[in-house]
């Protein structure tokens, strides 16, 4: 592993008119991490996403991503480079079956290479798409229609088209928000393991701390529009300010 | 079963060429009937295309007389009477207008995107009406045309000419067949499910969108080329909203699952109107109406559901 950061935010800034929704945004996410992001609700953690996907374009401030500035980029561009995301409510093609969003996801990370012309169902496709989806625990649903599927196999399959391409970068927009507490923890260790194992930079939003314990070998904690804590999770989780203004309650 | 998945096609439009070579010997009027429906139908296959991607194209009937225009204008202005070089150059001037055009249209979507291309064939209809050189509404007669330099006698020019149909109608299946199956074909259903997340996936929806047009317009180009060859006369309503709105109730009616469907469709369009007209003089555009309203409410994803229904149990 190299010291050389994957993705830089330098003192990024986004305002809608007078509402400042992030300021002084300074991150540097290294190669092969898993970092936790919490905050309470308009912390400024989606607008941070959506930001370094291209998604809204800083105010100001600069990405870099492998050294190369990003600012302003379209979703798709990010895309292109290595930088896939999640959505808080699954992102998916709901009439489609499994298999098909996941071949969707193979041909368009191709587009620029030939995907548009090239026969999109092919048997190597179809074999490599069944793969990804086992990595997943996927398999057994490639052939439902995602619309019938209940919320939590949606947002894995969500997760598991992000993954499709080895994205350098991945972005899980809180991956367990609808799925019930005693399934966030298997349903966390069914999506973190394979992304681990392509040695992706893992970053997600999460709500629930003992997931953020649990997965996180670093936490950055968000308080309205500002990072309040960056470092390792057990320290973060520690900190008074984060305990009062983040975590809340559990100080008392 | 997936929605994407084209790869029968080729089955499918042996049927059809199967079909259309019994059809020769169909009596003259009934086969003449056809040879239009299937340049009709394949404006209709057009519409199919972009509506794979969501959006419905109100203005079709663009591409379907420019292709007729350009075969007519080249014929009568300059002489030039070879199929072989006219048919191209329909599809050709199709190609390039719906490349312009696409330019713009492909940022659209939904109703705006109906709206649009209704408005864009309208002002070709507005000039051409007022086109005192071309004949004004009436457009004009295009003469007989020769194949490979042969122009065959008036005995068997029909057959000549259903042929020549027959032949590109089947290769323009085969090369819609191939589009469909590819990814930009592929990726038209999730440009129209969830545009968002194709962007995040990295493709660009607008380009899916823009060589659906394209491809679309050179269907359609090829459709009027047809015409024009067929019944040997071109007009302005080639481009007007009624006519668009015929092709846009066959792909509805016909459905989205295969190539050969709005072709087929187009034709039994054409044979109800027929019967009906020859039945109900004063009633045929109401049973028309009732046979739109029956599809829909019965069969919502077309007459095609019904095959595909079948191949599934």
């Amino acid at each position: 592993m190299t010291n050389e950061p994957l993705l830089v935010t330098d003192n990024i800034e986004k305002r809608f008119g007078g509402v400042v929704a992030a300021q002084e945004i300074s991150i540097s996410l290294f190669r092969g991490e898993t970092v936790a992001v919490i905050g309470s609700n308009g912390a400024g953690k989606t607008t941070f996403v959506n930001m370094v996907t291209g998604y809204l374009k800083p105010s100001s401030g600069q990405i870099l991503f492998k050294g190369r500035d990003i600012t302003g980029m379209s979703p798709q561009d990010t895309a292109r480079i290595g930088i896939r995301r999640s959505f808080q409510i699954s992102q998916i093609f709901p009439q489609l079956t499994v298999l098909e969003n996941i071949m969707i996801a193979d041909i368009a990370a191709l587009e620029g290479k030939g995907g548009l012309s090239a026969r999109a169902i092919k048997s190597d496709r179809i074999h490599a798409a069944h793969a990804s989806l086992a990595r997943f625990d996927l398999d057994k649903f490639a052939t439902s229609d995602v619309g019938t599927l209940p919320q939590g196999v949606k947002k894995k399959l969500d997760i598991a088209m992000a993954a499709i391409d080895d994205p350098a970068l991945i972005l899980l927009d809180e991956p367990t928000s609808g799925v019930s507490v005693d399934e966030k923890i298997s349903m966390m260790e069914s999506v973190i393991e394979p992304l681990k194992g392509d040695d992706a930079t893992v970053m997600f939003i999460e709500h629930d701390m003992d997931i953020v314990t649990r997965f996180a070998e670093r936490t950055v904690a968000f308080y309205e529009g500002t990072i309040l804590a960056d470092g390792p999770t057990a320290d973060v989780l520690k900190n008074n300010k984060v305990r009062e203004y983040v975590i809340g309650g559990v100080h008392a | 079963m997936m929605k994407t998945d084209f790869r029968k096609e080729p089955l499918y439009i042996a049927v059809l060429a199967g079909l259309l070579c019994l059809a020769f010997f169909l009596p003259s009027w009934m086969r003449f009937l056809l040879q239009t429906a299937l340049a009709g139908g394949l404006v209709s296959l057009g519409v199919v295309v972009q509506m794979r991607a969501g959006l419905v194209n109100f203005g079709q009937g663009l591409y379907y007389c420019l292709g007729g225009y350009a075969v007519g204008m080249l014929a009568v202005k300059l002489g030039i009477t070879e199929t072989v070089i006219l048919l191209p150059a329909a599809v050709i001037v199709a190609v390039i207008a719906g490349g312009t055009l696409g330019l713009l249209l492909s940022r659209y979507r939904e109703i705006f995107y109906a709206m649009l291309s209704l408005a864009v064939s309208m002002i070709l209809y507005g000039l051409l009406v007022k086109a005192a050189s071309l004949g004004s509404t009436d457009g004009f007669n295009v003469p007989p045309l020769s194949l490979f330099g042969w122009t065959p006698d008036r005995a068997i020019h029909g057959d000549v000419n259903y042929i020549v149909t027959v032949v590109l109608v089947v290769l323009a299946c085969i090369a819609t067949a191939r589009y469909l199956m590819s990814g930009a074909g592929m990726l038209c259903e999730a440009v129209a499910e969830n545009e968002i997340r194709l962007q995040y996936l990295g493709a660009s929806p607008r380009r899916v969108v823009f060589i659906s047009i394209v491809v679309a317009a050179a269907l359609s180009g090829l459709g009027g080329g047809l015409y024009a060859m067929s019944i040997n006369h071109v007009d302005p309503l080639m481009t007007n909203w009624t006519t668009s709105g015929g092709f846009v109730f066959v792909a509805l009616l016909a459905g989205r699952g295969s190539t050969i469907a709005p072709v087929l469709g187009f034709f039994l369009l054409e044979l109800v109107r027929t019967v009906a007209l020859d039945v109900a003089p004063n009633a045929w555009q109401l049973i028309l109406g009732l046979v739109m309203l029956a599809v829909i409410l019965l069969l919502p994803d077309g007459l095609w559901s019904l095959i595909s229904r079948r191949a599934k149990s």
